[in-house]
């Protein structure tokens, strides 16, 4: 069985910092080559340059024990969509913010901390918190509140299994994640737009779930700065914003912790945030999403049904046995 | 005096084709694959975006026509104005067949509940009645009434900003300013005009 390793990567595969500095201006050169050879020739599929295939900078590859466990057999999204068009506002608004912007983000060292309700506390390294276990890849449905949605190859480890450790106790009945806040790294912290730092949370049998997951790494390597480096969380059948990202504290509550979005506009975003088509969003439905998947491209036929729990009914429903879903939105 | 040829006349075919082009480069970046990984929403964001930029140029030719003094700017007013309806016509018939097509139940469930969805498909109504009344006949027809109907454009002003500004995630606004942007731009070319009628009579 494979552990998660620490980095150690030979000084031969470190891109050079100015190399690395001017990778979005590669990334433009080949998005924009269609644009200037598409006017010239007539024949602009023949000449264009192909969307590369995945960033610029390779990410450290992961050894992964299990896969195939709760693997859809969707269409996946292709890696450099799922790394490019992504919604974490500390690094900006816009979709193309995240890629853009994370460029000084240091994921590495990293350390998390364990607080509340629970026999061992304390602040730990990310090698610790992740050592005793196999790394496994779980193929899931992202579905974004925004009625998008993607389908990836996440690695990572069950978030039971990290949580059982520190032996919480009976008093602990939620869990409260909190991403790190660091201005410098992160210039969408400069606008309030939301109550920093991002604060998640979930109920202790949700947390519990098998489902639930603490993701290192995605398409079989790390996690970039912008699906959330070095650690995030990802909880399929909830809306993704309910996954948080870059996680630096961990604490079990006895009350219902306060979520960022809940916090921002709670007539908006509940705090169970489960996906359901059947409770539309206030501005816009849930009924139905576009998917983001597979090869090529099509601009028809993207949208698809939305499913109550993102298509997980079967292994979460009955978590909420006697619940009225509309008001616990 | 000499007769001097009229500029005006002959620059609208080249107003014309350049008030094009955004739709080419659109159809060039969905030929080539280049419009991001959610091309819909891309396609629909630029087609909005033109629309309300055309309508914005279109209420920006009277004060700059008072600012300036040059009265031929308003002979463009009519080709821009109709472009924006273009724009406009373009953004929804995308929304609804592009991107919701065959999801019906779902369209008319959002343009009658959704609030942000109901006041674009209001401004795009309201477009209709006036480029139905573009043309010089219709203007001698309508005479003093034209005028007052016309008066429609500043409702569609409204209603084309709040669909923009509402759709944006509650506090967004903040960090997104284009919705915003557009707010005030529109908001200036209103507040000229309240201005205008005062400073005149005095």
């Amino acid at each position: 069985m494979s552990r998660y390793r620490p980095p150690r990567l030979p000084s031969s595969t470190i891109t050079p910092e100015s190399v690395w500095l001017r990778r979005r201006d590669f990334i433009r050169a080949a998005l924009a080559a269609p644009f200037a050879l598409a006017g010239c020739t007539g024949e602009g599929k023949a000449d264009a340059a192909p969307v590369p295939a995945a960033p610029a900078a390779p990410r450290r590859a992961l050894d992964v024990a299990v896969r195939g466990r709760y693997a859809t057999n969707d269409p996946q999204t292709r890696e450099i969509d799922a790394t490019s068009y992504n919604n974490y506002y500390e690094f900006g608004t816009d979709k193309d913010d995240p890629a853009r912007n994370s460029g000084r983000f240091k994921a590495e060292p990293w350390s998390v901390e364990i607080a509340g309700h629970a026999a061992r506390t304390g602040r730990f390294a990310l090698e610790d918190l992740l050592k005793p276990h196999a790394l496994e890849e779980r193929i899931y449905r992202l579905r974004c509140v925004e009625a998008w949605s993607m389908v990836i190859p996440w690695i990572g480890i069950p978030l039971a299994d990290v949580l059982k450790r520190f032996e919480p106790t009976a008093q602990a009945k939620y869990v409260a994640f909190t991403t790190v806040e660091r201005p410098r790294e992160m210039p969408g912290l400069s606008y309030p737009v939301l109550d920093w730092p991002y604060r998640e949370g979930l109920r202790i049998d949700e947390a519990m779930h098998p489902l639930s997951i603490l993701a290192v790494g995605l398409y079989g390597r790390v996690l970039p700065a912008q699906n959330g480096a070095p650690l995030r969380l990802v909880v399929p059948w909830k809306y993704g914003y309910k996954s948080i990202k870059s996680i630096v504290r961990i604490e079990f509550t006895e009350r219902q912790p306060a979520t960022s979005w809940n916090v921002s506009a709670p007539h908006e975003y509940g705090f169970y945030s489960n996906v359901n088509p059947e409770v539309s969003h206030p501005r816009w439905s849930q009924a139905s999403e576009r998917r983001i998947a597979g090869e090529g491209f099509n601009l028809l036929g993207n949208r698809i049904r939305t499913l109550p729990f993102n298509g997980y009914a079967e292994e979460v429903a009955a978590l909420y046995a006697g619940m009225d879903l509309r008001r616990h939105h | 005096m000499t007769r001097r040829p009229d500029r005006v006349a002959a620059s609208k075919p080249f107003v014309f084709t350049a008030a094009l082009l955004p739709l080419a480069l659109l159809v060039l970046a969905t030929r080539n694959g280049s419009l991001g990984p959610d091309p819909v929403a891309t396609l629909e964001h630029e087609t909005g975006l033109w629309a309300l930029r055309f309508l914005l140029a279109t209420l920006a030719i009277t004060p700059l026509r008072q600012l300036s003094g040059w009265p031929w700017l308003l002979r463009y007013r009519r080709m821009l104005g109709l472009f924006a309806f273009f724009y406009a016509s373009l953004h929804l018939v995308i929304y609804l067949v592009v991107d919701l097509g065959g999801f019906w139940a779902q369209i008319f469930g959002e343009i009658a509940k959704k609030p942000f969805i109901t006041v674009g498909f209001l401004a795009w109504l309201l477009m209709i009645p006036l480029a139905v009344t573009s043309t010089k006949a219709m203007m001698r027809r309508l005479g003093r009434r034209w005028a007052r109907l016309h008066r429609l454009v500043y409702a569609i002003g409204v209603f084309a900003v709040l669909h923009f500004l509402w759709q944006v995630k509650w506090g967004e606004t903040i960090a997104a300013l284009e919705p915003v942007v557009y707010a005030v731009i529109f908001a200036v070319l209103m507040l000229f005009r309240l201005r205008r009628t005062p400073s005149r009579a005095g």
